[in-house]
């Protein structure tokens, strides 16, 4: 059985390092995530557009800020469930 | 009680640290908007700060600080705050989460934007920092049996 899981793990690192090898290297700026033409928005209307300087903060809180709302119940959620499993009660 | 919860050394030390290091928390929070920083990192840092003090003074003391009762109303009132704040631009006709149009300043939406993130981040900083602690506390062994059972050992003996 350990064996069936190491051939699985390797297999499964292999299969990542070869996808690896497709990925634009880092910083490129012809890779498809700059040539998306919302970036150019988020870059010139972030500050006037959300009040913030930091472009990050306006994606998350702003224009993500949905997902952020989700986060933060993911969050929410797994304390609330590490409460419920592992709390101890005083009996 | 472990040596390290007795070293006078690490007692004081600790005592000294863990306000600078919720001050540098609430920092962490409010320079979200204008640097590096925001709510979770925020959170983490202040949540980090009371469970240095809870492996410390134990359990009692942290506890103390920061009862279950004050942790569950500030896990939930955190996605509460993040919520009402989406929901009351709702209210004022914009989209959910769409800061401007809430009119506290009229003619200029984009400082409005800016307070409610900040808003936004202090609830996002609460729940972090209130789910944080309350991990601690549930996933830590519980010492104050430990603590009991050799005493009454050696009071069978």
């Amino acid at each position: 059985m350990k064996i069936i899981a190491l051939i699985a793990v390797i297999l499964a690192g292999g299969m990542l390092i070869y996808a690896g090898q497709d990925l634009p290297a880092f910083g490129d700026p012809e890779s498809p995530a700059y040539q998306h033409p919302i970036i150019e928005h988020y870059i010139t209307h972030a500050e006037t557009e959300s009040g913030v300087g930091n472009i990050v903060t306006a994606l998350l809180a702003n224009y993500r800020g949905y997902d952020t709302l989700g986060e933060v119940t993911v969050i929410f959620t797994a304390g609330m469930t590490v409460i419920l499993l592992l709390r101890r009660r005083e009996i | 009680m472990s040596g390290i919860q007795e070293s006078i050394v690490i007692r004081t030390v600790v005592r000294i640290m863990v306000p600078f290091i919720q001050i540098f928390a609430l920092y962490v929070i409010m320079h979200g908007a204008s640097g590096p920083g925001g709510g979770f990192q925020g959170g983490v840092i202040f949540g980090a700060g009371i469970i240095l003090y809870a492996m410390i003074y134990g359990h009692k003391e942290g506890k103390q600080r920061m009862s279950d009762k004050l942790n569950r109303i500030l896990s939930s009132s955190g996605v509460a705050i993040f919520a009402v704040t989406g929901i009351s631009c709702l209210v004022f006709g914009g989209m959910f989460l769409q800061y401007g149009v809430v009119p506290l300043l009229p003619d200029n939406p984009a400082v409005v934007s800016r307070l409610l993130i900040d808003v936004v981040e202090i609830g996002i900083g609460i729940t972090v920092l209130a789910v944080m602690i309350s991990l601690f506390f549930d996933v830590s062994p519980p010492e104050t049996d430990e603590e009991e059972l050799p005493a009454s050992e050696e009071a069978g003996q």
